[in-house]
C-alpha cells in the first residue's frame, strides 16, 4: 500500500505552488491514500517488454517554416496584465535569483 | 589562506565541464512565429504561444531543427535517429508556461568532440573536448528589477517583464567531464569556446556575440588531489560573457576551491555568478537541494526523427572547420603568423578572404583592410563590418591600381568616398574626376614608379637639369617592357616634373 | 422553432422561412426563460450573437454562398478562446480573462457563419463528471433539475436539452462529450484525436484533449463535426488528411454487412439494470438493420481507469503552472513587500477548487523523480496495451460498442466527497481517449427504473469517424420509428419554456 504523509503532500504543494492549510494537507493525504492504491494497479501489467505511449498518433517531424507573422500588439499581449508599467508586465519582486 | 596558481596546480587536478548555450539566429522564435529581432520595443514580439496563454499551442521552427543538427555534424556528434523534447517544469516569472520545451533523456545530437590547440611548455598541444549532447530549448524572458538599491534582484521591490526574448530558440552544447588539463585549464576552455564560437559562426546558424548574450557559457569546476580519480565536488559558474572571462572564472574557481580544500572546508555544490569587474565569482542559489524538475515527454510535439538523407545532405554543405580552413589561408596567402592573428583579432579574415576570392592579391587585400579602412573604422569607432565598405569594392580599387588608373593616394580618396556612402568606386571616380582620365595611365604609373625609385634624379630634372631625364625614361622603358611610346613618355615625365622641352 | 434540429433551422434559413436574427432571439429568449434554473451558460454574448446572426442574414439577402449551418446558434464551452469573450474555464482563476485570440475551432464556426451565444458551465478545466466543480455553481440537468448533466460538459449538453441552443461544442479527455450526452438524452461525439484542432482549447491533458460536437441529432453532430474539424498548422498534433465522410454516413445510415464488436469487460456488473436492458435493445435493433453482432475482448481495459488518473494529472500539473498570477487572471496577495513567489503560491490556492487541487499534486507526485516509472511510466505502458486490444478488436470489428456510462444521472451532491466513485462514471469512455479513436453516445432510450435518459456508444478506428455516424444514424432511425418521435420531446417542461 502506498500512502503520502502530510509532510509529502506539503512538499509536493510547494513544487505545484499551492498554499495549503494544514488541514487541506491532511485531507489530501488521506485521500492520496486510497487514491494511489487505486492508480497503482498500472503496474500489475506494465512489463519490462511494453513499450511507453506518450501520445496516440505516430506522427513525426511536424514543423513550420522559419517565418515571421505578426505578433500581437503590446495592448492586446498586456491586456490580461494584473499590473503593467512602461509597456511591461509588474511582478511582485522575484528572490531566489538565476 | 592565499594561494597562487602554481601552489594550485602542483597539488590538485582541475576536472572541467562547460555547458554553452547558443542564440540561434533564426528569423522566427522556437515554437512560433514571433520575430527574434534583437533590441526591440518591449512585449512588441510576444504572441499566445510565448506568453503561454491558455490555449496556445507550441509548433516547431525547421530551420532550428536544421541548425542544431549542423552544430551537431560540426562538433562531430552522432545524430539522433529519435528524439524527443521534454518539458522541464518549475516555476519562474520569465519563463510563461512554468516550464521549459528542453529535451531530456533523447537529445538530438549525442557523442561528440571538438580539438583545440594551444600553446605549451613543451610546445602546440592538442586537448580533445568531448561532448556528451547539443540538444534545443528554449530562451526566457528578461525582467527588470525596480526599487531596490543595487539593481539586483535582492532588495527590488517589484519587477517589469519583458518576453521578447522568451522562445527564442537556443542550443545547449554539453561536454563530458574534462580531466587531464592541468595547468591549462583556464586556456583549454577558453580556446574551446573561441573555437565552439567560430565553428558556430562558420555555419551561419548564430550571431555568436558573447557581449550581447547570444553565446553564453556556463563553467562547471571541480577538483581532486592530483593522482586520485575521485571526482571533487564541483561549482557552476553562469554568466561567462567574454572569452577571457572563461579563461579567469576557472583559475578563480581552481583557487577558491583550493584555498577551502587546503583549511579543511567543503566546496559546496552550488550556482556562482561570475563578475567582470572582480574577475571573481560570488555565491547564487545553493544546489544542495536539487530541484525536481519532474520531466516529461512534451505532448503537443510530435517526435523529431531526421532522415538520413536530410542529415547527409547536411552534411555534405558543412563548411570547412576554421581552424583548417584558416591554416590552409595562411599557407596560401604566405602569411606570417603575426599578420595572421592580427587579421583574425581584427575580424577582418571573412571579408579579406572575399577580397581575394574576387581577383585582388591577397597581400593588397590584407593591407586595404588592415591598414586605411581599419584606421577609418578605428577614427569613427565603429566595427570594420558596419562600414558601408565591401570585398567587392575593394576588389575593384585593388584592381584599378593594379591597371595604373589609380594611384594609391587616389585610390584611397575613393576608399574614403565608398566609405562616405557616394557610390561604388567606379561612379566615386566618375563624380570626383578622380579617374586618370588620358589613356597613358599605366604609362603614369611606371612614370611615378620610376621617380619614386631614383628620387635624387627626378630631383634634378625639376631643377632644370632635362639631360638626367634620359636615366629615367629608360627605366620607365623597361619596367613597361619596351611597349612604350618613347617620346611620349619624355613629353609625360617632363610634364610630371614640371619642366618642358627648350 | 427552437425545438427543430439544427439541419431544420438551416433549411429554413436557406428558405428564407426565418431569419438568423429572428432564430437566434427565439434562443437568448428561450435563455432567459430557463437558464435561471438550468445554469447551462456562464456568459451569454446577446450583441455578438445578433450582430453575427444579422451579418449571415445581410449576406443570405445579397445572394452569398453560404455554408450549410450558417445562421444556426450554437453554445460554446468555456475552454475555448473566443476573441474578447470572457473565457473562465468553469475556474476563479481566469475570473474576467479577455482573450486577445480566437481558437482555430472558433475561427472555423465563424467562417461557417454559426452564430456563438455564449460560454457554457464545465468542471473547473474540465476535470470532473458532472459539473458540480465548476467555480460558478453546478448546471442543472433538464430532465431532473435535482440531477447532474454530466461533466465536463455538462453545460453544453443541458443546454441543447433544455433548448437553449440547438448545437454545442464540446471537449472530451475521458468522456466529457460524451457522458453528458448520454445522461440528457443527447448526441456526443469525441472526433479521432487530432481530427479538430486543439489550438485555443486550454488544455487539462494534452495528449487526451479533443473537442468535438454536441447536438440532439446524429446528422446535426455531423454536420457540425465538418464545420470544425480538418488539419490545422498551429496544432503539430492535428492529422494533415482529409475530413472523414461524417456527413454522407449520417445521411445514408446505412450499417448493413457491418460488424458490430460488443466489448464484453464494458457491461454486467456495476451497471445499472435500466442501462443494460436499454444496450440489448440497441443492439437488436442494428441487427435487425443488418448489422453483424459480435463479441470482443479487452482485456487491459480494467486498468484504463487507473492509467487515465495518472496520465491526466501529470500533463494537468504542467499544464496549469502557467496560471501564476503573472501575465492574466486572479492576483492575490500582492501587497508591499510581497514575493512573486508567494504570490503564485497564495493565488493557486485560491484560485483552483478542490478537485484542480488534488489532480495537480498527484500529477506532480507521478512525475517526481524516483516515482516516474513507478507511475506515469507505467500509464504509458497501460496505454500501449489498451491500443493493442482495440487494434485486435477492430480485427474483428469495424465498429465497438457499449453503453456510454454505468448510470443515468445521479443526484447533485451525491459523490462529491468520494471521488473514486465519481471517477468510477468514466470507465466506458476513458478507452477510447486512451487510444486517441473516436466515440460517439446517442440516446437509447431511458431507463426503466427511473425514466432518465440512458446513452450507447460508438468507438470507431483511428480516422474511421464515418463508421460510428453510420451506425449512429441507423440505430437513431431505428429508435425514432420505434417511439414515433424524438427522446427529448418526453422531456419534462420547464418552467417558462417556450
Ligand atoms: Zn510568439
Amino acid at each position: 500500500m502506498t500512502s503520502l504523509s502530510r509532510d509529502d503532500v506539503a512538499k509536493l504543494a510547494g513544487l505545484a505552488r499551492i498554499e495549503m492549510s494544514d488541514e487541506e494537507l491532511v485531507s489530501l493525504s488521506n485521500e492520496f491514500t486510497v487514491i494511489l492504491d487505486a492508480v497503482a494497479r498500472v503496474q500489475e501489467v506494465a512489463g519490462a517488454d511494453v513499450v511507453a505511449t506518450s501520445h496516440p498518433l505516430p506522427l513525426r517531424n511536424v514543423f513550420r517554416p522559419d517565418v515571421v507573422i505578426p505578433s500581437l500588439s503590446p495592448a492586446e499581449a498586456l491586456s490580461g496584465a494584473p499590473a503593467q508599467e512602461e509597456q511591461r508586465f509588474r511582478v511582485p519582486q522575484i528572490l531566489g535569483e538565476e | 589562506m592565499s594561494l597562487t596558481y602554481e601552489e594550485v596546480v602542483a597539488k590538485y587536478e582541475p576536472v572541467l565541464g562547460l555547458e554553452v548555450h547558443v542564440e540561434l539566429n533564426t528569423n522566427s522564435k522556437m515554437f512560433c512565429g514571433c520575430s527574434t529581432i534583437f533590441g526591440a520595443e518591449p512585449n512588441t514580439q510576444t504572441c499566445p504561444v510565448c506568453l503561454a496563454l491558455p490555449g496556445a499551442l507550441p509548433t516547431v521552427n525547421e530551420r532550428a531543427i536544421e541548425s542544431t543538427i549542423k552544430i551537431g555534424l560540426a562538433l562531430n556528434c552522432s545524430i539522433a535517429p529519435f528524439s524527443r523534447f521534454a518539458r522541464k517544469n518549475y516555476f519562474y516569472p520569465d519563463m510563461p508556461k512554468n516550464f521549459q520545451i528542453s529535451q531530456y533523456d533523447e537529445p538530438i545530437c549525442v557523442n561528440g568532440y571538438v580539438d583545440v590547440e594551444i600553446e605549451t611548455d613543451e610546445g602546440p598541444k592538442v586537448f580533445r573536448i568531448e561532448v556528451e549532447r547539443v540538444h534545443m530549448e528554449e530562451d526566457t524572458g528578461k525582467s527588470l528589477h525596480v526599487g531596490g538599491a543595487t539593481g539586483r534582484i535582492h532588495g527590488a521591490e517589484y519587477s517589469l517583464l519583458d518576453y521578447n526574448r522568451a522562445g527564442i530558440p537556443l542550443v545547449e552544447i554539453v561536454t563530458k567531464i574534462v580531466p587531464g588539463t592541468g595547468k591549462y585549464a583556464p586556456e583549454v576552455a577558453k580556446a574551446y569556446v573561441a573555437e565552439l564560437r567560430d565553428i558556430l559562426r562558420s555555419l551561419g546558424v548564430s550571431d555568436v556575440k558573447m557581449e550581447q548574450g547570444s553565446l553564453r557559457c556556463d563553467a562547471n569546476v571541480s577538483l581532486r588531489l592530483i593522482g586520485s580519480d575521485v571526482l571533487g565536488t564541483r561549482s557552476e559558474t553562469k554568466n561567462v560573457n567574454s572569452l577571457r572571462s572563461v579563461e579567469r572564472a576557472i583559475r578563480g574557481e581552481m583557487i577558491r576551491h583550493a584555498e577551502r580544500l587546503n583549511s579543511g572546508e567543503r566546496v559546496k555544490q552550488e550556482t556562482r555568478h561570475f563578475q567582470e569587474d572582480t574577475g571573481l565569482t560570488r555565491s547564487g542559489r545553493s544546489k544542495e537541494q536539487a530541484e525536481d524538475y519532474r520531466y516529461f515527454p512534451e505532448p503537443d510535439l510530435v517526435p523529431v526523427a531526421p532522415d538520413a538523407a536530410w542529415i547527409e545532405q547536411l552534411r555534405a554543405a558543412l563548411p570547412e572547420r576554421p581552424s583548417i580552413h584558416r591554416k590552409r589561408l595562411q599557407e596560401q596567402w604566405a602569411v606570417p603568423d603575426k599578420e595572421m592573428s592580427a587579421m583574425i583579432n581584427a575580424d577582418v579574415l571573412d571579408v579579406v578572404e572575399a577580397t581575394v576570392a574576387l581577383g585582388a592579391d591577397p597581400a593588397k587585400a590584407r593591407s586595404w583592410w588592415l591598414g586605411e579602412i581599419s584606421r577609418i573604422a578605428n577614427e569613427r569607432d565603429v566595427a570594420i563590418k558596419d562600414l558601408s565598405i565591401s570585398a567587392t569594392d575593394v576588389a575593384e580599387i585593388v584592381a584599378l591600381v593594379n591597371a595604373g588608373e589609380l594611384t594609391d593616394k587616389l585610390a584611397r580618396q575613393v576608399v574614403e568616398g565608398v566609405i562616405a556612402g557616394e557610390g561604388r568606386p567606379s561612379a566615386i571616380i566618375a563624380a570626383r574626376g578622380i579617374k586618370v582620365v588620358n589613356d597613358d595611365s599605366a604609362l603614369m604609373a611606371a612614370i611615378e614608379r620610376a621617380c619614386a625609385g631614383q628620387p635624387e634624379t627626378a630631383q634634378k630634372v625639376r631643377d632644370g637639369h632635362l639631360p638626367a631625364a634620359g636615366a629615367l625614361i629608360g627605366m620607365v622603358m623597361k619596367d613597361t617592357k619596351g611597349q612604350a611610346d618613347a617620346a611620349k613618355v619624355r613629353a609625360l615625365l617632363l610634364a610630371h616634373l614640371g619642366q618642358s622641352e627648350g | 422553432m427552437i425545438r427543430n434540429s439544427a439541419s431544420e433551422m438551416a433549411s429554413k434559413l436557406a428558405s428564407g422561412e426565418v431569419t438568423s436574427v429572428a432564430l437566434t432571439q427565439a434562443h437568448l429568449d428561450q435563455i432567459s426563460a430557463v437558464d435561471k434554473d438550468v445554469h447551462a451558460f456562464l456568459h451569454v454574448d446577446t450583441e455578438g450573437a445578433l450582430s453575427q446572426a444579422a451579418a449571415v442574414d445581410a449576406k443570405r439577402k445579397s445572394g452569398e454562398k453560404l455554408s450549410r449551418l450558417a445562421g444556426v446558434p450554437l453554445a460554446l464551452k468555456d475552454v475555448m478562446t473566443q476573441k474578447g469573450i470572457p473565457t473562465t474555464c468553469g475556474s476563479k482563476i481566469l475570473e474576467g480573462w479577455r482573450p486577445p485570440y480566437d481558437s482555430t475551432v472558433v475561427t472555423n464556426l465563424k467562417k461557417n457563419g454559426i452564430v456563438i451565444l455564449g460560454k457554457t458551465n464545465m468542471d473547473e478545466f474540465a476535470m470532473g463528471s458532472s459539473t458540480e466543480n465548476s467555480a460558478y455553481g453546478p448546471t442543472h440537468n433538464p430532465w431532473d433539475l435535482t440531477r447532474i448533466p454530466g461533466g465536463s460538459g455538462g453545460g453544453s449538453a443541458a443546454a441543447l436539452a433544455a433548448f437553449e441552443a440547438p448545437l454545442a461544442i464540446g471537449t472530451d479527455t475521458g468522456g466529457s462529450i460524451r457522458q453528458p450526452a448520454a445522461v440528457t438524452g443527447t448526441v456526443g461525439v469525441k472526433p479521432t484525436y487530432g481530427g479538430v484542432s486543439r489550438y485555443g482549447l486550454v488544455a487539462f491533458s494534452s495528449s487526451l484533449d479533443q473537442a468535438g460536437p454536441c447536438a440532439r441529432t446524429v446528422l446535426d453532430a455531423a454536420l457540425l463535426h465538418e464545420a470544425i474539424a480538418g488539419y490545422d498548422p498551429k496544432d503539430s498534433t492535428s492529422i494533415n488528411a482529409p475530413v472523414p465522410a461524417v456527413v454522407v454516413a449520417a445521411k445514408a445510415g446505412n450499417v448493413k454487412g457491418m460488424k458490430i464488436g460488443v466489448v464484453k469487460e464494458l457491461n454486467g456488473d456495476g451497471y445499472q439494470k435500466g442501462v443494460r436492458t436499454r444496450f440489448e435493445e440497441s443492439l437488436e435493433l442494428l441487427a435487425a438493420a443488418g448489422a453483424e453482432i459480435v463479441e470482443v475482448s479487452a482485456p487491459n481495459f480494467e486498468y484504463a481507469l487507473a492509467a487515465y488518473y495518472l496520465i491526466a494529472p501529470s500533463e494537468c500539473s504542467s499544464n496549469l503552472a502557467r496560471f501564476d498570477a503573472m501575465r492574466y487572471g486572479l492576483r492575490v496577495g500582492d501587497n508591499d513587500g510581497a514575493s512573486a513567489e508567494s504570490v503564485m503560491n497564495l493565488t493557486r490556492e485560491v484560485g483552483f477548487g478542490r478537485e484542480v487541487k488534488r489532480r495537480i499534486i498527484l500529477g506532480t507526485y507521478a512525475l517526481s523523480s524516483g516515482y516516474y516509472d513507478a507511475y506515469y511510466g507505467s500509464a504509458q505502458k497501460v496505454r500501449t496495451l489498451i491500443t493493442q486490444d482495440f487494434n485486435k478488436a477492430f480485427e474483428k470489428a469495424d465498429v465497438l460498442v457499449s453503453p456510454t456510462c454505468p448510470t443515468t444521472a445521479f443526484k447533485i451532491g451525491e459523490k462529491t466527497n468520494d471521488p473514486l466513485a465519481m471517477y468510477l462514471n468514466d470507465i466506458a469512455t476513458i478507452p477510447v481517449n486512451m487510444a486517441g479513436i473516436g466515440g460517439m453516445s446517442l440516446p437509447s432510450g431511458v431507463a426503466g427504473e427511473d425514466g432518465l435518459p440512458v446513452g450507447f456508444q460508438i468507438m470507431s478506428p483511428v480516422m474511421k469517424d464515418d463508421r460510428m455516424y453510420s451506425v449512429g444514424a441507423s440505430l437513431e432511425a431505428a429508435l425514432l420509428s420505434k417511439w414515433g418521435a424524438p427522446l427529448l420531446s418526453t422531456i419534462p417542461a420547464l418552467a417558462g419554456s417556450k
